[in-house]
């Protein structure tokens, strides 16, 4: 892999990027298994959080594998900070600089931020997700995810549903499995599904159709309501139209596809209780392998280089 | 660029397990781990020879050190990781480290610091199928098959073996 120093989008990286990010990947995992989970090979380099946008999972993944590979990690938190006395993202970042930071990973509510501050700075600046945009890394950890539970994400028919308009997971995760040799699918409100937008992605119209698609993995995606001002529909009228329903999940259990989210779960409304315990829901294994993930993607950038 | 035949080197591989058996007993657990790439294939070809020979209790191992090394950041990208396969507990039991060539000492230290994270060890040996000159850590294998000196060695000594690279010879 030649030298990168951002993962801003997946579309960035080349082919070659993605299969070693994701080779690696393999090898962090094993490292949660030894009697001492931490390789040193972070050691003295400073890992900077800076999530404009809430978040618990990604940043705790992040945090604990930077904390793997032995960095230092700093949290910042806008909500606490001078940004909430007006301070703009570009004197943040000059403040944080002063600080020598080697990774700054960023989230942000507006679509290109973190692009902005990866031109802006030597950091090695990772996207922990802008706006509608991207997340690079959610879509490693999904790739990752289902490599390890069919053995290679090539040839694997993959269907996510939702809001697609809305989600930068749908953008990046179809992406890096289109990417992988993967097909996808969409299916959701119809308003929420651009079918213009996506080449050689098949919108479905309905379960029905998901289910005569014949599916491995059925995907779906959390519904954003703090990106949506009116609610479309109640939480209940979702689950019928879009959901694992205790119906749904028979067939799929039938089936034996592979049920993923990026959670967290809306339990009734994108999966029925009873699918987060189904043995191929594979939502702990994606939270799981999203450290290995993250792991890969801190140890292959290089802060100072050009990407 | 002289040459180290097959031959030699099947020789070499008999010898170095005769070796490993004059120093531990047959009834003892030992464990052979193997420095990827290379080396691992060095200790599974050793471990077929040992169990051969009797050695009934002896595990094969392999552990990729690049995350340990010391180098990281003298390098513009990172190096490919490779996957390390240690199937068995460390607790306790004599080690031996094997790589296929050891000059400055820095991988055979890397491979020290990651070995212990998998265990507490015994005692730990560390073996080769080369030694060259240009130590750079007070650190020396306690044995090796082939000690090149630099008169007699070009910049580079490259090990191929054919289960990574297709056939067996040692160029240097």
């Amino acid at each position: 892999m030649k030298p990168r120093k951002d993962l801003i989008t997946i579309e960035s990286l080349s082919d070659e990027d993605i299969r070693t990010i994701l080779e690696s990947a393999v090898s962090m995992k094993e490292i949660f298994t030894k009697s001492v989970k931490k390789v040193p090979v972070l050691r003295g380099k400073s890992v900077l959080t800076l999530f404009y946008e809430p978040s618990t999972r990604t940043r705790s993944s992040f945090e604990v594998a930077a904390h793997r590979l032995s960095a230092d990690v700093t949290t910042f938190t806008p909500s606490t900070s001078s940004v909430v006395k007006g301070e703009s993202v570009h004197d943040t970042i000059d403040t944080l600089m002063s600080m020598k930071m080697d990774y700054i990973i960023v989230r942000h509510k507006n679509s290109g931020i973190p692009a902005v501050i990866a031109r802006h700075c030597n950091a090695s600046v990772i996207n922990a997700g802008d706006g509608a945009h991207a997340h690079p890394s959610q879509a490693f950890l999904d790739a990752f995810t289902i490599r390890e539970h069919f053995g290679a994400v090539e040839g694997r028919r993959v269907v996510i549903i939702g809001d697609i308009l809305h989600s930068r997971v749908a953008r990046s995760t179809s992406c890096i499995l289109q990417r992988l040799g993967a097909q996808v699918a969409f299916m959701g409100p119809r308003s929420l599904v651009p079918p213009m937008r996506y080449t050689g992605i098949e919108c479905l119209a309905d379960w029905d159709a998901v289910f005569a698609w014949k599916p491995d993995v059925i995907y779906l995606l959390r519904v954003q309501n703090e990106r949506i001002e009116n609610p479309f529909f109640p939480a209940a009228d979702y689950h019928h139209a879009f959901g694992v329903t205790e119906q749904r999940l028979r067939r799929i259990e039938d089936e034996g596809m592979a049920v993923m989210h990026p959670g967290p779960v809306n339990r009734g409304v994108e999966l029925c209780d009873a699918a987060m315990e189904y043995k191929n829901c594979l939502v702990c294994n994606q939270v799981e392998n999203g450290i290995a993930a993250r792991m890969s993607i801190l140890y292959h950038l290089t802060p100072g280089t050009l990407s | 660029m002289p040459e180290i035949e097959k031959r030699e080197i099947d020789h070499a591989l008999e010898k170095w397990a005769e070796h490993i058996a004059s120093s531990h007993a047959r009834e003892e657990t030992l464990g052979l781990v193997g420095l990827v790439s290379h080396g691992d294939v060095l200790a599974q070809r050793l471990t077929r020879i040992l169990r051969e020979k009797g050695f009934r209790k002896i595990q094969c191992g392999a552990i990729d050190v690049t995350l340990y090394r010391d180098d990281i950041d003298l390098r513009q990208a990172r190096l490919a990781l490779r996957s390390s396969d240690l199937p068995f507990s460390t607790d306790g039991m004599p080690l031996i480290l094997v790589d296929d060539v050891v000059q400055s000492g820095r991988t055979a230290r890397a491979a020290l610091d990651a070995i212990f994270e998998y265990g507490r060890p015994e005692r730990v040996e560390l073996h080769c199928l080369v030694e060259r000159e240009g130590r750079q850590l007070p650190i020396h294998p306690d044995y090796a098959a082939f000690r090149l000196t630099e008169e007699g060695a070009g910049d580079t000594v490259r090990v191929l073996l054919t289960e990574e690279d297709g056939k067996d010879i040692i160029e240097y």
